[in-house]
């Protein structure tokens, strides 16, 4: 007869332990999921505090018969050496868990089931719910800022134009890929900035004059990133090969521009380019504050990307510099077909990072009086008409970021196995 | 008697505080093989590496094919372009294809139109039987592959000279013999080559003369039979009983 030693599971008697274990777990999950959908308290015959640990101290004996090892099942294996190791690991899941249930039902008829969208004002909102109608009202001033409404196809058309452009390279015949990082760097960001100021700035081929001022939302966010990431990179790319530089001139400078940049903080950046930049200007010489700002953060972003690329760099072992010297290759030959190609491999992590803080950092020009998503946030949560929604925006705002942010790290996931030829 | 391709006088070299060359004279002359021999860090690797310069030598001359190598050397490259070079550790761009580390160097520095470098690339792939792996990337191959594209990228600049650091130290036993086979036939082909190793029968085999040197010191230079026949110095009768 076999006898069943309820203090250690093991092969023997799995199949009783494993049945009787998530049979109690599943009374557990129960009993928080009843208790938060339903409302009902399934354990009210329990005494105080044990109804609320009751899920809990279920759930733990559970997982503590369901852990048996090696025990030949590969789910429940796979189960046992993630989440249910030990008995506090197997707390802290149950935690996770019934978190989890316990947060759902009031943030989903928060967003969802007493939501209103409808109508197309404040009075539209009667639920108890976000008011979705804010977003929809609010939702062209989001996007484009104060661009007059009758001119949205302008950006619309601009930022088409410039995401075409920016496939040419897929499309390029093979004799002209030579030419390829030469469109990149220089012939591209110049027909982008073309476009976009002919198209969205306006002034000639009879487009009304728009000025910067009134640029903002989205669409701002994605004008200053675009430009920022475009010439912060190659930037970046000259100040770490400086500062790995034999000659001592290069070399310093490369240190004083890196160091310098790296110990201000973008806020001041910000500040200095739009207040006292103009001062140090001859009179009749203007420069447009979203021009400026742009500058200021790709000098400000450009330094950080050279301490990623020159980590790239400094991972090479000397042989490869070696062989390229030996092969009769030149400073620039060896880093161009050599040296780059490698050490840009190995930090696209680091510059899709660098790259994704930026994106991030561009709700910050807000304090020079550019509003981009963010910032139209901000002046919309003051309107009068519309107070306190706040929530429904930086919800919607986290939303916009975080769809941008994730479509480019995996981008950069995708380089990385595109350019991935080591074993 | 021929002028000499590669020429040093006198030559001393430091890192920092450390003199790692002592006063070395040695003529190279042209399709001349040499052995240079040596316990390890007797500076045998820095002195191969001084004679493209990788490595800047502070007192004396060296002079390759013509060319003096100092500070004041303009085209450095030029002259590098001419001594090919073979490292321990492959050093193989691992970025590129087999073929790609074979073509990069002569379309690049010397020109060559694409097409042409890469019949030349496949061709030299092929004395050294790697051409079936034209397409694979470094990683991809055994040491001794490795190994022997990295002969083959060398010779596809068409060097004068061919420099090799301790070719078959980072192989495997099996694989010393094809890297060792690969650099027979190209001796037999008449390249002037210098070669540091501590294979011994492949100097026997191939080298006209083999060089001892012991803390950066050219201890012994004589012809391949009297150096293993009739050692001189006691320091290389010790050395050459530990290894053979």
């Amino acid at each position: 007869m076999q006898t069943i030693n309820f203090l250690k599971p093991n092969r023997d008697n799995i199949k009783n332990y494993s049945i009787i274990g998530s049979v109690l777990i599943l009374i557990s999950l129960i009993d928080v999921i009843s208790n938060s959908f339903l409302k009902t308290n399934l354990t009210s015959f329990l005494p105080g505090s044990l109804t609320t640990l009751f899920p809990l101290i279920l759930g733990l004996i559970g997982l503590n018969m369901m852990r048996i090892d090696y025990s030949g099942n590969k789910k429940l294996d796979l189960l046992n050496k993630n989440i249910n190791t030990n008995n506090f690991n197997a707390l802290l899941t149950l935690l996770i868990i019934f978190s989890i249930i316990k947060a759902l039902p009031p943030s989903l008829s928060w967003m969802i089931l007493d939501a209103n969208i409808s109508g197309d004002s404040k009075d539209a909102c009667t639920g108890t719910g976000a008011c979705w109608t804010y977003i929809k009202v609010w939702f062209r001033r989001f996007m484009y800022g104060m661009y007059p409404n009758e001119f949205h196809w302008r950006i619309n058309t601009a930022f088409i134009l410039v995401i075409a452009l920016g496939f040419v390279g897929y499309f390029m015949k093979e004799n002209l890929k030579k030419y390829l990082a030469l469109y990149y760097v220089i012939i591209y960001p110049v027909i982008a900035y073309l476009v976009i100021y002919y198209l969205i700035s306006g002034g000639s081929f009879g487009l009304q004059w728009v000025e910067t001022g009134a640029w903002g939302g989205l669409s701002l966010t994605f004008i200053v990133s675009f430009f920022c990431l475009i010439f912060c990179f190659p930037l970046g790319m000259i100040f770490a090969l400086g500062r790995r530089s034999n000659l001592p001139a290069i070399k310093y400078i490369s240190i004083c521009y890196i160091e310098f940049w790296r110990g201000v903080p973008l806020i001041t950046v910000l500040f200095m380019s739009s207040v006292m930049f103009p001062m140090f200007l001859p009179e009749d010489f203007f420069m447009d504050k979203l021009v400026r700002v742009i500058i200021a953060i790709t000098l400000f972003e450009a330094a950080y990307c050279a301490e990623v690329i020159r980590g790239g760099l400094q991972s090479l072992p000397r042989g490869q510099y070696d062989a390229a010297k030996s092969l009769g290759m030149g400073y620039w030959k060896m880093h161009i077909f050599v040296i780059l190609p490698q050490a840009l491999k190995l930090v696209i992590p680091g510059i899709a990072n660098t790259f994704l803080a930026l994106v991030k950092d561009t709700p910050l020009i807000f304090v020079v009086g550019l509003a981009e998503l963010a910032g139209m946030l901000a002046l919309a949560k003051t309107n009068p008409k519309w107070l306190g929604f706040a929530m429904e925006g930086y919800i919607f705002a986290s939303i916009i970021f975080w769809i941008i942010c994730y479509a480019m790290s995996k981008y950069s996931y995708n380089l990385e196995a595109k350019y991935k030829t080591e074993r | 008697m021929s002028d000499p391709i590669i020429k040093i006088q006198n030559m001393n070299k430091w890192f920092g505080d450390f003199q790692v060359l002592k006063n070395i004279n040695l003529e190279v002359e042209a399709n001349k093989k040499i052995v240079v021999c040596g316990p390890s860090g007797s500076g045998k690797s820095t002195l191969i590496r001084c004679i493209n310069r990788l490595e800047e030598h502070q007192e004396g001359d060296i002079i390759v094919d013509g060319n003096e190598l100092s500070e004041k050397t303009k085209d450095i490259e030029k002259i590098r372009a001419e001594v090919g070079m073979v490292f321990q550790q492959f050093n193989l761009f691992p970025h590129l294809s087999i073929l790609d580390n074979c073509t990069l160097a002569p379309i690049w520095v010397k020109k060559m139109p694409k097409k042409e470098a890469q019949e030349l690339a496949l061709d030299q792939l092929k004395k050294v039987q790697i051409d079936d792996q034209a397409n694979k990337f470094p990683g991809q191959l055994s040491g001794g592959q490795q190994q022997r594209c990295a002969i083959a990228r060398a010779l596809c600049m068409q060097p004068k000279i061919m420099l090799f650091d301790e070719p078959t130290s980072a192989l495997d036993p099996e694989m010393i013999k094809e890297v060792l086979d690969a650099m027979v036939s190209l001796a037999k082909g008449g390249m002037t080559m210098i070669v540091v190793t501590h294979e011994m029968g492949f100097a026997k085999e191939v080298a006209d003369e083999v060089i001892f040197m012991d803390e950066g010191m050219i201890i012994e230079k004589a012809d391949t039979k009297e150096f293993f026949a009739n050692p001189k110095s006691d320091r290389t009768k010790l050395f050459l009983s530990q290894i053979l």
